[in-house]
């Protein structure tokens, strides 16, 4: 090993307490952003080896009754390669020792052939025999909540009537990676599932002998769907289409893949933060060696060696900090990203995971920290070259402070120390502010994490507790009449009943066009009102439509402005609403009418296909048994169930993810105050050491040293407070989506709590730096020049 | 300080007894005073001589209460300091010993005269940092930075600051050291003056043989022992020292 290697190594051991805070910055970094990409590139390639091995449609297609020879209309459509009928209906499921309603999906499989699209995955037993009407294959994680395996039977209610039927297989399916139920937020698989069961068995059931319900497609390579599911719609139509749908927005899918550019914009913003962070302190560590290092540097010089291995030799220095950090943050990373991966399956089912992470979110995690390292170092070592042999030798002059003197009134007002710690601050600004900025992006990143739960609280709380207060929701597979609303309410415990009435629609003004829903509630609605989040409710309007901000910018229009709807249901009704008002929420991109509008609109008699129903909790279960004997009941929601699971699931993941920030900003904080206490240790060690003889006691030499680092974190609290804002609004609008957006809501307890967590690591560091004064070498400095 | 204080010694500001100092054990054991007896009157001024490791700074150290004797005892003013803990010690120097340094030490962050106030914040019987300025003949200069004063001048701010708490015992290792003949005279007149006026018991530790002469009492060393011990029939102004 050459010399200068061999001064390297015991250079790197002997700043070892700073070459670890540096590490520790560089680590989190890396971790951060092989955590992000190696999730990414395997939730992506998991993802499309799925979509790929089970032929996942890219065209869905809804409609009320077509006869089967549509298909063949629909095959011959430009672009189209696969087209594959179905049957599906929305049911009630009765399980052995279940209480409570369950939802299920149920799907028709070909008779004697496997599906040429949306394959399942068989996890056990098989796939339904051919015409046999009593057996299904259930969606894996719904078997699995309810701990059904095959053999075992379950009673479905096949369009009224109750049949009781024998899982035989277990299944995945592509179309529900993201198994949600209609108009669900989140999975919840106790209460919600899928069902498939033979072709005939079903058409009997439904009364689709020779037609089918819904349609998938596969397209030519490269084909774009916009094309085809015009032409689609158009063949559809007149048999009640309900609109096609591209693969991008196939519901299971879109949260996937809204999933996926979640993470990516994770992986932009907040690796960036740690190796901008790491840049600056690695700066800061050379600078400092470079300072005491001036002799060494002259006589390395005076000896020969060029200003370029001079300053290579300190650049490898930052390389090596910058390595240890990259070698612990790829352990960290792979880790987490494997665990981070494995996590996001319990929300989207595989059959298979890959993890496998390529390489490259190696690669680059080291390329980005080395780079960052190495600006960092090239601006310190600018100044050894500037060092010339003689100048080196010579004790450095006393460092001037005339500069920044501050003025009389101030600092006759303060004692000694004080001073000190005032003009040391003023003298370096940049260094100064370095660390401001490190302590602030590390409250920042707290602040961001920690208000997730309280966003994702809100957003529950509006959207279930604000607009909605019913208890329950029933939805009827056919539209009914009002005198149904009677009959709901002679049912157990129900004192209120409210009809609802939602049919999917384009809406569109000019050329701006969103393919939704128009939601129909009765003018007074009291059970489901239409609520800003702004903490206000607006009336139903008996002739216009209210409309969500999100929804009101899409479609460019204001109150007053005129929207066209073409109902996407029976005859395609087409007729035009004025936009009576727009609201403010957190979910979805609603629209609402008043039931009679609609009612109009479609041409009908008064109807609604869903009741709104409030109800004493204490007839619970006798309201459970009586909707179970209903006749065409599709569905029965709880939403205090819908509720709980809700935030049963979020607490899992939300907690987890900010425990995970809240160690990493922590370790940013160590970091930042570490070093820069360190730094000022070995600047005013002598110092010290002279306040020391001069009969200063050790706690009044650890204010002047710490006082300065104090005062740099208090300054950087509330700079990292309002950056945490920035940071919070920055992401809120990264993550936004048509179907909801988070709330940017920051809490005061959560200020409070970051500050806290910055303040225990700060004083942690700062601990750790106090033990080094109780070392100071009182008598060497009686005697040793600087 | 202490119950079991020895009484004051009269008539002395401080008396060492078989003082000795060993660094280091067995074969590598270097022993750099080695048994050595000392009293000090007040307004004493004393200069130590002595080559390179005769155990003068040594010395210095154990009677500035910044290291410990291996055996031996040093009485100050009735306080034993040889057995007191790291606070008293730290007391002894913030009240009772001022102390001069070969490189001035000065805090670069402050102006001369809140050098001087750094001490005189803390002290418990202080004289204005002005007024200990104008002793070494800084009054002018007070609101300079160490920057911007010569070697000489930030030497006798060091010495302002010593003597503005009043000590009984002013310590001075190398004073002149990093100085030129010139503004070493300066710097010596100071301590000759806040000698005389102020009466702390002097005590200049240093290579230059002439410094002697200004002295009352000039002890050398050798080895860890003194090697001679005697009396100026005079003292000579620093002036009119040659070096």
């Amino acid at each position: 090993m050459r010399a200068l290697d061999r001064k390297l190594v015991r250079d790197l051991w002997a700043l070892r307490g700073q070459v670890f805070a540096v590490a520790l910055v560089v680590a989190s970094g890396v971790a951060l952003l092989v955590m992000s990409l190696s999730t990414l590139t395997s939730l992506r390639v998991t993802t499309e080896a799925y979509y790929q091995r089970y032929t996942f449609a890219e065209v869905f297609a809804g409609v009320r009754r077509a006869p089967e020879r549509v298909a063949d209309k629909i095959a011959v459509i430009p672009g189209v390669q696969t087209v594959e009928t179905r049957i599906a209906a929305l049911t009630t499921v009765e399980i052995a020792g279940v209480r409570e309603p369950v939802m299920a999906q149920l799907l028709s499989l070909p008779e004697g052939r496997e599906p040429l699209l949306n394959r399942l995955a068989l996890r056990a037993g098989r796939t339904v025999h051919p015409g046999r009407d009593d057996e299904a294959v259930l969606l894996e994680p719904f078997a699995e909540a309810h701990g059904l395996r095959p053999g075992d039977t379950i009673g479905v209610l096949l369009n009224g009537a109750r049949r009781p039927v024998r899982i035989v297989g277990i299944a995945l399916s592509p179309e529900y990676v993201y198994a949600i139920a209609p108009g669900g937020l989140m999975p919840d698989d106790a209460r919600f599932g899928v069902i498939w069961m033979g072709r005939d068995a079903l058409a009997a059931a439904y009364d689709m002998q020779g037609a089918f319900n819904t349609v998938s497609l596969t397209l030519l390579r490269g084909r774009d769907p916009g094309p085809v599911i015009a032409a689609l719609d158009a063949i559809l139509e007149r048999h009640g289409g309900t609109g096609a749908v591209a693969r991008a927005d196939q519901i299971s899918n879109w949260f996937v893949q809204n999933e996926l550019a979640q993470i990516r914009v994770m992986a932009t913003i907040l690796p960036t933060i740690f190796l901008v962070v790491s840049a600056l302190l690695t700066n800061a560590v050379l600078a400092r060696l470079i300072a005491i290092e001036r002799r060494e540097i002259s006589l390395m010089k005076a000896f020969g060696y060029s200003d370029l291995a001079v300053g290579w030799h300190y650049a490898k220095l930052a390389l090596a900090m910058t390595a240890v950090g990259v070698i612990l943050g790829w352990g960290i990373g792979a880790v987490l990203g494997r665990w981070n991966t494995e996590l996001y399956s319990a929300f989207f089912r595989f059959p298979f995971l890959f993890y496998r992470p390529g390489g490259a979110e190696f690669a680059i995690s080291a390329a980005v920290a080395m780079g960052a390292g190495l600006v960092g170092a090239l601006w310190a070592v600018r100044g050894t070259l500037r060092l010339t042999p003689a100048e080196a030798m010579r004790p450095p002059v006393p460092e001037r402070f005339r500069d920044v003197a501050l003025p009389e009134r101030i600092t006759s007002a303060l004692d000694s120390p004080t001073r000190i710690i005032l003009r040391h601050m003023l003298r370096t600004p940049l260094r100064s502010g370095a660390s401001v900025i490190g302590v602030a992006l590390a409250v920042a990143l707290l602040v961001t994490a920690m208000q997730w739960n309280d966003a994702i609280t809100l957003l529950v709380r509006g959207h279930f507790q604000q607009s909605q207060h019913q208890d329950a929701v029933i939805g009827f597979l056919e539209p009914k009449g009002p005198a149904a609303l009677h009959a709901l309410h002679r049912l157990p415990g129900v004192m209120a009943v409210e009809p609802l009435r939602m049919v999917s629609g384009d809406l569109s003004h000019g050329r701006f066009t969103h393919r939704g829903a128009l939601t129909g509630l009765p003018e007074g609605a009291r059970l489901q009102v239409v609520h800003d989040v702004g903490g206000w409710d607006i009336p139903v309007p008996p002739g216009g439509v209210v409309l969500g901000t999100l929804l009101a910018d899409k479609l460019g229009v204001v109150p007053g402005d005129r929207i066209e709807v073409e109902v996407l249901e029976r005859d395609h009704p087409r007729f035009t609403l004025p936009v009576a008002a727009v609201h403010e929420t957190w979910i979805a991109m609603p629209a609402y009418v008043s039931l009679s509008t609609l009612n109009r609109g479609m041409g009908e008699a008064p109807e609604f296909e869903y009741a709104m129903l409030r109800v004493d909790p204490a007839f619970d279960q006798a309201l459970f048994d009586a909707v179970s004997d209903l006749p065409g009941v599709a569905s029965f929601t709880v939403k205090r169930h819908a509720i709980e699971k809700m935030f049963e699931t979020l607490g899992d993941t939300i907690l987890i993810f900010s425990g995970f920030f809240i160690a990493f900003a922590g370790a940013l904080a160590y970091g930042v105050v570490y070093n820069a206490a360190r730094v000022a240790l070995s600047e005013r060690g002598r110092e010290l050491a002279t306040l020391r003889v001069l009969g200063f006691m050790r706690a009044e030499v650890s204010y002047i040293l710490l006082g300065e680092t104090a005062l740099l974190v208090l300054i950087a609290l509330p700079v990292g407070c309002l950056a945490g804002y920035g940071l919070v609004a920055l992401l809120v609008q990264g993550f936004e989506t048509e179907l909801y957006r988070l709330p940017f809501v920051i809490l005061p307890a959560v200020y409070g709590k970051a500050v806290a967590v910055i303040l225990l690591a700060s004083v942690l560091s700062a601990a750790v730096v106090r033990r080094r004064l109780d070392r100071l070498d009182l008598i060497g400095v009686l005697k040793t020049r600087e | 300080m202490n119950a079991q204080a020895p009484a004051k010694v009269a008539g002395y500001v401080l008396r060492a007894r078989e003082l000795t100092k060993i660094y280091g054990e067995g074969v590598s054991a270097v022993h750099a005073l080695r048994g050595v007896d000392l009293d000090l009157k007040p307004k004493e001024f004393v200069v130590f001589l002595g080559p390179s490791g005769s155990g003068k700074s040594t010395l210095l150290n154990i009677l500035g209460g910044l290291d410990t004797a291996t055996s031996g005892q040093v009485l100050f003013d009735g306080l034993d300091i040889t057995a007191a803990d790291a606070s008293a010690l730290t007391r002894y120097r913030r009240d009772r010993v001022g102390f001069v340094f070969q490189f001035y030490n000065l805090i670069a962050s402050l102006t001369a005269e809140e050098n001087v106030a750094l001490v005189t914040e803390i002290a418990r019987a202080p004289m204005p940092p002005a007024e200990a300025l104008a002793l070494v003949g800084l009054a002018s200069r007070a609101h300079h930075f160490p920057a911007e004063l010569s070697g000489g001048e930030q030497q006798r701010v060091a010495i302002a600051r010593a003597i503005a708490k009043s000590p009984e015992l002013l310590l001075c290792d190398e004073p002149t050291g990093a100085l030129d003949s010139e503004t070493g005279v300066t710097v010596l007149e100071a301590l000759e003056r806040v000698n005389r006026e102020l009466g702390a018991a002097t005590v200049v530790i240093t290579h230059n043989a002439g410094i002697a002469a200004m002295a009352d009492r000039v002890i050398s060393m050798r080895d860890g022992c003194i090697a001679e011990d005697r009396a100026n029939a005079t003292r000579v102004p620093p002036r009119e020292i040659t070096w």
